[in-house]
């Protein structure tokens, strides 16, 4: 199955609240080589003004990927895992991710092209905390395979 | 806070990051994706690959991470994107080496343009791996 041309456009309902723990923020710095002390430190993170341990950049994926599973979830949209390649990532930050954080995330596809038998997808995630602000907008363009790929 | 030095040209930040099966193994744990090209050869082998490959979003975190404690503030990141070009292979045995060299490319208006040269020996692994700061 091709990938649905009307999936830009498609809504799809917010996700689920994902309270940010300062555990969890620990040990995604660790994994990714973090050292400095405002990931893991309360005190370090206090000092420059936040109200607990501040995640590593890339710690949005984990709530963008609330919203790619709710994409690879959905039906009809021609998109399967195993025929997935992430292609592209980027990030626009208002301020970090720290713990204590309740984020959740609108999936939005806002692009779509064919790419050799298959198809680019440019899927957006709009990362907001519990009074509605905005933190981070993640970006993913996903390379889908044609059947033949 | 103090101002960031952005002079344009100058490496702000290096380092080379050891990975080994164990860091792919905890990075799954972390994000939560357990995609087993990422720690199993049978599956890696049986999709093509040319071995078990560290997470993309594993090399992403890395990279940025150099950089964050000579900005002293993870809050001064506006903006950070990268192409995945090239897999980066993690031996069983050998692990595999990542280079990061944080360069400022440009500089006005209290942002910077930071450009991250990510390679494993010889090859760049990910493409246009850019950070724009807050530098005021």
């Amino acid at each position: 199955m091709p990938v649905d041309p009307e999936l830009v456009g498609r809504p799809f309902p917010r996700t689920e609240p994902y309270l940010v723990g300062r555990e969890k923020v620990r040990e995604f710095a660790r994994a990714v080589f973090a050292s400095d002390p405002s990931h893991t430190d309360p005190a370090a993170a206090r000092a420059l003004g936040y109200p607990d341990v501040v995640a590593p950049p890339t710690f949005a994926m984990v709530v963008q990927d609330l919203t790619l599973q709710q994409l690879l979830a959905a039906p009809d949209t021609g998109i399967v895992l195993e025929r997935l390649i992430h292609a592209e990532q980027r990030f626009r930050y208002t301020r970090p991710i720290v713990a204590g954080d309740e984020l959740t995330a609108q999936l939005s596809i806002t692009g779509l092209r064919p790419f050799g038998k298959g198809a680019m997808v440019t899927s957006e995630a709009e990362i907001t905390d519990a009074a509605g602000a905005h933190v981070v907008t993640a970006t993913s363009v996903l390379l889908v395979g044609g059947e033949d790929a | 806070m103090s101002a960031l030095e952005t002079e344009t040209g100058a490496v702000v930040a290096e380092r080379t990051v050891h990975l080994t099966r164990e860091a792919l193994v905890r990075y799954a744990g972390a994000s939560g994706d357990f995609n087993p090209i990422h720690y199993r050869d049978d599956v890696a082998a049986r999709v093509g690959l040319p071995g078990v490959l560290a997470h993309g979003m594993l090399t992403m975190g890395l990279a940025v991470e150099t950089l964050v404690p000579w900005l002293g503030d993870a809050g001064r990141i506006a903006e950070y994107g990268v192409r995945f070009t090239r897999p980066v292979v993690v031996d069983a045995a050998d692990g595999a080496d990542v280079h990061v060299v944080a360069t400022v490319v440009a500089a006005s208006d209290g942002f910077a343009q930071i450009d991250l040269t990510v390679t494993q020996g010889d090859t760049t692994v990910l493409g246009k791996a850019r950070v724009r700061v807050r530098t005021d």
